[in-house]
C-alpha cells in the first residue's frame, strides 16, 4: 500500500505479537493484553470511520469463516474485519452441506485446513467445539461462539464500548440480565469484566441462572429492580422465544413484566446508565424499543461498530504472531 | 490337551473368602485349585509341574467384572468378544458379565446362545451374558426373563436405560423373583438427565455444559427401593455415584432390603475437573461427579455400603469420541485398568487390600452364584498374579481393546498384572 490512512502509523505501532496461536477464551488473556487489544481496536475505530479503510496487514492471508450456526451479524463483522486488513475471506456454512452427509466437525475442519487458511473463525452449537478444532488444525482458530461456553470477541467489543463510553472499565458496576444459563456472551463478559476490575451482577429468573453462579465471584439477583439498582451498565441478553412458552418462563408477557428492560426499571440504575445488548434483540420481550433506540442511553449500535474494530485488533494481533512463526 | 499343572510358590495369597492375606503357595491341577498353602509351602511336587516363583507378589482370585460392554453382536468395530476377552485377560479379569444392549438386544434365549457359543470358541475368560429386563430394553414390555435365565443369563437389566414406567419395573421385579433372577437397574431420573453431559454445579456452569443435578440419581433410587420393598425382589443398583443416593442406599440396607450396589472405577478415580478442556474420554454415563460425591463414593466402598466395583467397560471408537463434548459417546474402556486403578486406594492406605479385592472377586461371584472368586480347594483355577508395587504408566494406544477410550491415559498407577489363569490355563503372561 502506498500511503497509510491518517493516523494509522500510530495504530500499527500498537500491534503486538500475540503470545498464543488461538483466540479461544477470555480466560487465556491477562489484563495487559486486554488493554493492548482495546488500544489497538480504538485505532481501528478511527480507521473505520475514514473513507479509505483498507490496510495490508493481512495481505496474502486467508481468513475462513466456518459458521456451523447461522449468524449474520458476527459473520459479516469478521468478514469486514478480515477484508479491511487485506485478507482474502471465505465464508463456509457447513450446516447446509457436508455435515448433513455425515462428516464430523473434525473431518470438515481437517479438510478446510488442508486448503491452507491462516485464520479460521469458528462458531458451533457445542461448548468446547472451537478448542477441539484448534487441537486438530495448523492455522489460528478464533472462537466466534461455542455452544453455551464463550464468545470472547463479543466480550472484547463490549469492553471497548464501555471503555469508550466511560473512559474506564475498572470500578464500573455492570448488570448482565436475562438468560445467563444459555449465554456464552454472559460467560465471556463475566470473565473479562472481572479481570478488568468491574463489579459484575447477574440478573434473571432462577430457571435461567446456572447452578452455583454465585461462586463465579458475582452477585446473583432474581429481582431485576434490585439487580440493576445503581448500575453503570445494564447488559441485556437475548432470550430464545421458544424457551419462554412455559419452558423456562411462563410466558413472554410475564417475562417482560419482571425481567424486561423498560424506562421504569431503568430509572433505578445510575443516572448516567448505558444499556447494551449483543443482538439480535427481541423488542418488547427482553427490551423495550423506547430504551433500545434512545441514543442517550443505548450503546447497542456502538457495539456493532466496535465489533468490527475489536475483531480487527484480534486478527491483527494473531497475524503478527503468524509472521514471526 | 489338558493344561500343565502349575505350582505358585513364594506368593502373597490374598483371599477375601477365607480372610487370608499372607505368604503362601497354591497348586493348580486339572483346571481346579488342588491345594492352598496358607502360610506354608506345598508338599513335594512332581516333574510335570510348571513352577511359578512369584517372588512375593500377590496371587488373588481372578477378577469378576459384572458390567462389561462389547460391540458384539452389532457394532464389532467398537469391540469384539475376542478383543474384550483379551483385554480382560491382560487386566487380570477372569469372568465378565456382558450388558444386553447390543444389536440385536439380548432379550431372548437365542442371542444368549450365540454369545455363549462365541465365548466357548474364543476360550479365554469366562463370558456370561446379562439379559434385557424388557423387550428391546425399551422399558415397555417384559423380556423372556425365565427362558434367558435357563439359557444362562446371570441377571436382567436394561443397562444404561432406566425403566421409567413404575408399573413395568414392578412387574419385572415381581416376575424375576419367581426365578430368583437378579434385576439390575440404573437409578437416573430420565427427565432431569435428558441431554445432560455433566453434573450440575459450578464447573459445568462455567463450561457451558448441559448438566444433571446429583439428586436425579436419588430420585430414581428412592422409587426403586420402594418397589423392592413392595415386591421383596432382589435389586442390584447399577452404579451409585452420589452422596445423596448413598444416603438412601444406607437407609434401605439398615432396614434389611435385599439390595446390592455397584459403583464404577471411573467414578472412584475421577471428578468433574478432570474434564479439563472438554476431554471426552471423561464423559461417562452417569456423568463424572464433583469431588465431594467422589469422596463419598470412596468412603461408601471403604465401609462396605457399596458392595461391588465394576469397570463399566464401554468401548467407543475415535469417531464417537472425537466430537464436541455434548455430542460425544459416553463410556470408557476399563477392563485392563480396573485392578491397578483400584489398587490406588490400597497404596493411599485408604482401604485394606483384601477389602478392595473382595469387591471385585468374592462379592460379585457370590451375588451371581459363580464358583469363582475364591482361593479354595476345588474352586476353578481363575487367578491373577499381580506385582502390587510395579509402576505402570497407562498408554491408551497400547491397550488391548479395539477402542482406546481410556480416561486413565497417561496416568501413573501402581500394580502390574504378571499372569492371568482361567480354569488352569494361562491366558495372559507379561513378558
Amino acid at each position: 500500500m502506498t500511503s497509510l490512512p491518517t493516523g494509522m502509523t500510530e495504530v500499527l505501532g500498537r500491534t503486538f505479537p500475540f503470545p498464543r496461536r488461538h483466540f479461544l477464551s477470555v480466560l487465556d488473556l491477562n489484563p495487559v493484553e486486554v488493554s493492548d487489544l482495546l488500544d489497538l481496536a480504538d485505532g481501528f475505530v478511527s480507521l473505520n470511520r475514514q473513507t479509505s479503510k483498507k490496510l495490508d496487514l493481512l495481505k496474502g492471508r486467508t481468513l475462513m469463516n466456518l459458521f456451523f450456526e447461522a449468524s449474520t451479524r458476527t459473520q459479516s463483522s469478521f468478514e469486514l474485519a478480515g477484508k479491511r486488513l487485506g485478507a482474502d475471506v471465505v465464508n463456509m456454512s457447513p450446516r447446509s452441506s457436508s455435515i448433513s452427509k455425515g462428516e464430523t466437525l473434525i473431518d470438515t475442519a481437517v479438510t478446510l485446513n488442508a486448503m491452507q487458511p491462516d485464520l479460521l473463525v469458528v462458531r458451533h452449537s457445542s461448548s468446547g467445539a472451537a478448542s477441539l478444532l484448534s487441537q486438530k488444525v495448523t492455522c489460528s482458530v478464533i472462537n466466534a461462539g461455542d455452544g453455551q461456553h464463550e464468545h470472547p470477541t463479543q466480550a472484547l467489543l463490549d469492553a471497548l464500548s464501555m471503555r469508550r463510553a466511560f473512559g474506564r472499565i475498572a470500578g464500573l458496576r455492570v448488570a448482565i440480565c436475562g438468560d445467563v444459563l444459555h449465554s456464552r456472551v454472559a460467560r465471556s463478559n463475566v470473565g473479562l469484566l472481572q479481570m478488568m476490575g468491574a463489579e459484575v451482577r447477574l440478573v434473571g429468573p432462577p430457571t435461567l441462572m446456572p447452578a452455583e453462579a454465585d461462586r463465579w465471584g458475582v452477585e446473583v439477583f432474581h429481582d431485576m429492580r434490585k439487580g440493576i439498582a445503581g448500575c453503570d451498565v445494564v447488559m441485556m441478553l437475548r432470550l430464545q422465544l421458544e424457551r419462554m412458552d412455559g419452558v423456562m418462563a411462563p410466558s413472554q408477557r410475564e417475562y417482560f413484566r419482571f425481567f424486561g428492560l423498560d424506562r421504569e426499571k431503568l430509572a433505578l440504575a445510575a443516572p448516567h446508565v448505558r444499556v447494551m445488548h449483543p443482538g439480535p434483540m427481541n423488542r418488547g420481550v427482553e427490551i423495550d424499543s423506547d430504551v433500545a433506540d434512545d441514543p442517550s442511553v443505548s450503546l447497542i449500535q456502538d457495539q456493532v461498530e466496535m465489533g468490527v474494530a475489536a475483531r480487527m485488533a484480534v486478527l491483527a494481533s494473531l497475524a503478527a504472531r503468524l509472521e514471526n512463526a | 490337551m489338558p493344561a500343565r499343572p502349575i505350582a505358585f510358590v513364594n506368593v502373597r495369597l490374598v483371599d477375601p473368602a477365607s480372610g487370608w492375606d499372607g505368604p503362601g503357595a497354591l497348586l493348580v491341577k486339572n483346571g481346579k485349585i488342588a491345594e492352598v498353602g496358607q502360610g506354608h509351602d506345598l508338599g513335594t511336587l512332581g516333574d510335570d509341574f510348571e513352577v511359578v516363583d512369584g517372588g512375593g507378589v500377590m496371587l488373588a482370585p481372578g477378577l469378576v467384572d459384572i458390567r462389561v460392554k462389547t460391540g458384539e453382536p452389532g457394532t464389532e468395530t467398537k469391540e469384539t468378544l475376542k478383543s474384550a476377552s483379551l483385554a480382560a485377560a491382560a487386566g487380570g479379569v477372569t469372568s465378565i458379565v456382558l450388558q444386553p444392549d447390543t444389536d440385536p438386544v439380548v432379550d431372548e434365549p437365542s442371542v444368549v446362545d450365540f454369545i455363549l457359543r462365541r465365548a466357548r470358541d474364543i476360550e479365554l475368560v469366562h463370558v456370561y451374558p446379562a439379559g434385557a429386563a424388557t423387550k428391546g430394553a425399551k422399558g415397555e414390555r417384559m423380556a423372556e426373563i425365565g427362558l434367558m435365565h435357563e439359557a444362562g443369563c446371570l441377571y436382567v437389566t436394561d443397562a444404561d436405560r432406566p425403566i421409567v414406567n413404575s408399573k413395568v419395573l414392578r412387574r419385572v421385579l415381581a416376575y424375576a423373583k419367581a426365578f430368583d433372577t437378579l434385576v439390575a437397574h440404573r437409578p437416573a431420573d430420565p427427565w432431569l438427565s435428558a441431554g445432560a453431559a455433566a453434573t450440575e454445579g459450578e464447573f459445568a456452569g462455567r463450561m457451558g455444559l448441559p448438566s444433571v443435578p446429583p439428586i436425579a440419581e436419588k430420585i430414581m433410587l428412592d422409587r426403586d427401593l420402594a418397589l423392592v420393598e413392595l415386591t421383596g425382589a432382589r435389586l442390584l443398583v447399577d452404579q451409585i455415584t452420589t452422596a445423596c443416593a448413598l444416603e438412601s442406599l444406607q437407609r434401605a440396607k439398615i432396614r434389611g432390603l435385599p439390595v446390592v450396589a455397584t459403583t464404577s472405577i471411573n467414578h472412584l478415580s475421577f471428578n468433574e475437573v478432570d474434564i479439563g478442556d472438554y476431554r471426552t474420554f471423561l464423559k461417562f454415563d452417569p456423568p463424572v461427579r464433583g469431588e465431594s460425591d467422589r469422596q463419598a463414593t470412596i468412603e461408601a466402598l471403604a465401609t462396605g455400603l457399596i458392595d461391588i466395583v465394576v469397570s463399566a467397560h464401554a468401548p467407543a471408537p475415535a469417531e464417537d469420541k472425537r466430537l464436541p463434548y455434548d455430542e460425544a459417546a459416553p463410556g470408557a474402556v476399563g477392563l485392563q485398568t480396573l485392578l491397578p486403578a483400584l489398587l490406588a486406594f490400597h497404596h493411599e492406605g485408604r482401604i485394606p487390600l483384601i477389602d478392595l479385592i473382595r469387591c471385585v472377586t468374592q462379592r460379585p461371584a457370590d451375588l451371581l452364584g459363580l464358583p469363582a472368586g475364591r482361593l479354595a480347594k476345588g474352586a476353578p483355577a481363575d487367578l491373577v498374579l499381580c506385582d502390587l508395587n510395579a509402576p505402570v504408566v497407562i498408554d491408551a494406544d497400547k491397550l488391548v481393546s479395539k477402542s482406546k477410550n481410556s480416561p486413565f491415559d497417561g496416568r501413573r498407577l501402581q500394580g502390574a498384572v504378571k499372569m492371568t489363569v482361567v480354569d488352569g490355563r494361562v491366558v495372559y503372561r507379561r513378558d
